[in-house]
């Protein structure tokens, strides 16, 4: 009997989420050992018709990453679709819509206008932008096109389960193949992952101050950064509270606050909001001057508190109020 | 929260404010504005929480997206707090979060914080004629609906299903 086919995929992505794969080191010869990689575009050739050939259902699990970002992005997903029996949603991007995810307080227009055009180091003067189809002598050539915005994976096609993290730990991508080849799957709709906040797994947790709060905070940059004490504690805006845990305090272990990557736990619905009601109610204030002065240091509020989860937030992106400026 | 209702009359825009009123001032307070007989504009809808302080910034969002084109927060006078400090706390939620929705092209006036004490109901009457003509100004929100292909992130814990028993592998 064939073994078992699973496939990896990627579509607005860094590519780091592959390098994860890779990461498994010898743990991936378990999974090569148990079944055959179908699809796997950053290390191995295949072509879109070998996919489209394929039998509705026949590969076991695909792992998608990256966010929806073009027309190419969601027809493969789709083909993918139809020919997994199960998807996993692989990384930020796919699971909440990652970095690339940041585009949605931005129209479509202004990006390829900042990309094509604005952009100092851009010497465009025929204001060439890529367009969906250009016609040629030889023919008409075609491109993908860039989507009004970004959606998350479960914004486009029907998800199973996540795999949260930017990219995700590999003691997760272990667990969670583990879990599909020892048939031990939780409730379709998980997310891989801890259900608890970082700071449980924090090894810094015993530092943390009985009655939390915070006068000033400071960027990494701006001040010496104690090893061991709570990174809140001195001032550093740290998502931990506020996120899943499942990387082992990675950052924090670099001595660095963390950015929310794995998203929010089980009972959460918008990380972003849900951060920032953690934070904003740590703040050593009571009179609206005070408080003021303590936000004014959060330069970037949806840069901060939604990094990693706009366009799988409440609001999925900037309210354009000029009719049809989103789709 | 279910679907915020619809209360468009003809082609005139009738603002719908979702208003968290806490229970031991604000609320006490339309009461009284009620009692009192004070007429208001009719498009808050008041939902009670037990503090201001209680209002996660998920509950307004969440309304937004509902359909709410503003929300109106009510809470104690600062030191008047049921709880000492809930509505200290409310008003660091709110600042940080006024300044989040700035970026996300939400207009100042659709979110609005007062303190309201038991006794002022004429300033319920006030605060939501006031706001209600804000919004008339401002227009409806429009947000677009959420797509929707899966669940969305949060649900896990609600979907209790027994999938996973043959994957093939």
């Amino acid at each position: 009997m064939s073994k078992p086919k699973i496939g990896f995929y990627w579509c607005a992505s860094c590519g780091g989420c592959d390098e994860a794969v890779v990461d498994l080191a010898e743990n991936i010869l378990s999974v090569v050992e148990a079944v055959d990689i179908a699809v796997w575009p950053v290390a191995m050739d295949f072509k879109r018709s070998d996919v489209e050939n394929m039998q509705d259902g026949e590969m076991v699990v695909t792992f998608i990453n990256g966010a929806i970002r073009n027309t190419e992005d969601r027809e493969i997903v789709e083909i993918l679709r139809e020919k997994s029996k199960y998807i996993v949603a692989f990384g930020s991007c796919a699971h909440l819509g990652g970095v690339p995810g940041m585009g949605n307080l931005y129209t479509r227009e202004s990006i390829l206008e900042c990309s094509y055009s604005e952009t100092p180091s851009v010497v465009n003067p025929e204001k060439v932008c890529p367009q969906g189809e250009t016609t040629v002598p030889e023919g008409v050539l075609t491109l993908p096109v860039l989507e009004e915005r970004v959606w998350t994976l479960d914004q486009t096609i029907e998800v199973d389960y996540y795999l949260p993290g930017c990219p995700p730990p590999v003691a997760l991508i272990v667990d969670g193949v583990t879990a599909f080849l020892t048939n031990q799957l939780p409730p379709k709709g998980s997310v891989l992952g801890p259900k608890h906040s970082l700071c449980l797994d924090c090894p810094r947790k015993d530092t943390k101050p009985e009655n939390m709060l915070i006068k000033e905070f400071k960027r990494p940059h701006e001040t010496e950064i104690d090893l061991e004490t709570c990174l809140l504690a001195q001032g550093l805006l740290c998502l931990g509270p506020a996120t899943r845990s499942g990387c082992g305090a990675a950052c924090i272990n670099g001595n660095m606050p963390c950015t929310g990557c794995l998203g929010p736990t089980d009972s959460v619905r918008d990380y972003g909001a849900k951060a920032l009601s953690g934070i904003a109610s740590l703040f050593d204030a009571e009179t609206e001057a005070d408080i003021a002065r303590i936000a004014d240091r959060i330069v970037d509020p949806a840069g901060t508190f939604y990094r990693y989860s706009l366009p799988g937030s409440l609001f999925q992106g900037k309210v354009f109020q000029k009719e049809g400026a989103r789709s | 929260m279910s679907e915020v209702s619809k209360s468009s009359s003809g082609n005139g825009f009738e603002p719908r404010i979702v208003g968290f009123f806490c229970n031991w001032c604000t609320y006490t307070a339309a009461d009284l504005a009620g009692t009192s007989r004070l007429t208001y504009a009719p498009n808050v809808r008041v939902l009670r929480v037990m503090c201001s302080g209680r209002l996660d910034p998920q509950f307004i969002l969440d309304a937004f997206r509902k359909g709410a084109d503003g929300v109106l927060i009510g809470g104690c006078h600062p030191g008047d707090c049921h709880y000492q400090a809930g509505n200290h706390k409310a008003l660091r939620r709110y600042t940080l979060l006024k300044r989040l929705l700035k970026t996300m092209g939400i207009e100042e006036e659709r979110v609005r914080l007062e303190w309201i004490s038991a006794s002022e109901g004429d300033k319920v009457q006030r605060v939501i004629n006031e706001m209600t003509e804000d919004i008339r100004r401002l227009g409806p929100l429009r947000l677009p609906p959420i797509p929707h292909a899966g669940r969305m992130p949060g649900e896990a814990v609600e979907r209790v299903s027994s999938i996973g028993q043959e994957t093939g592998l």
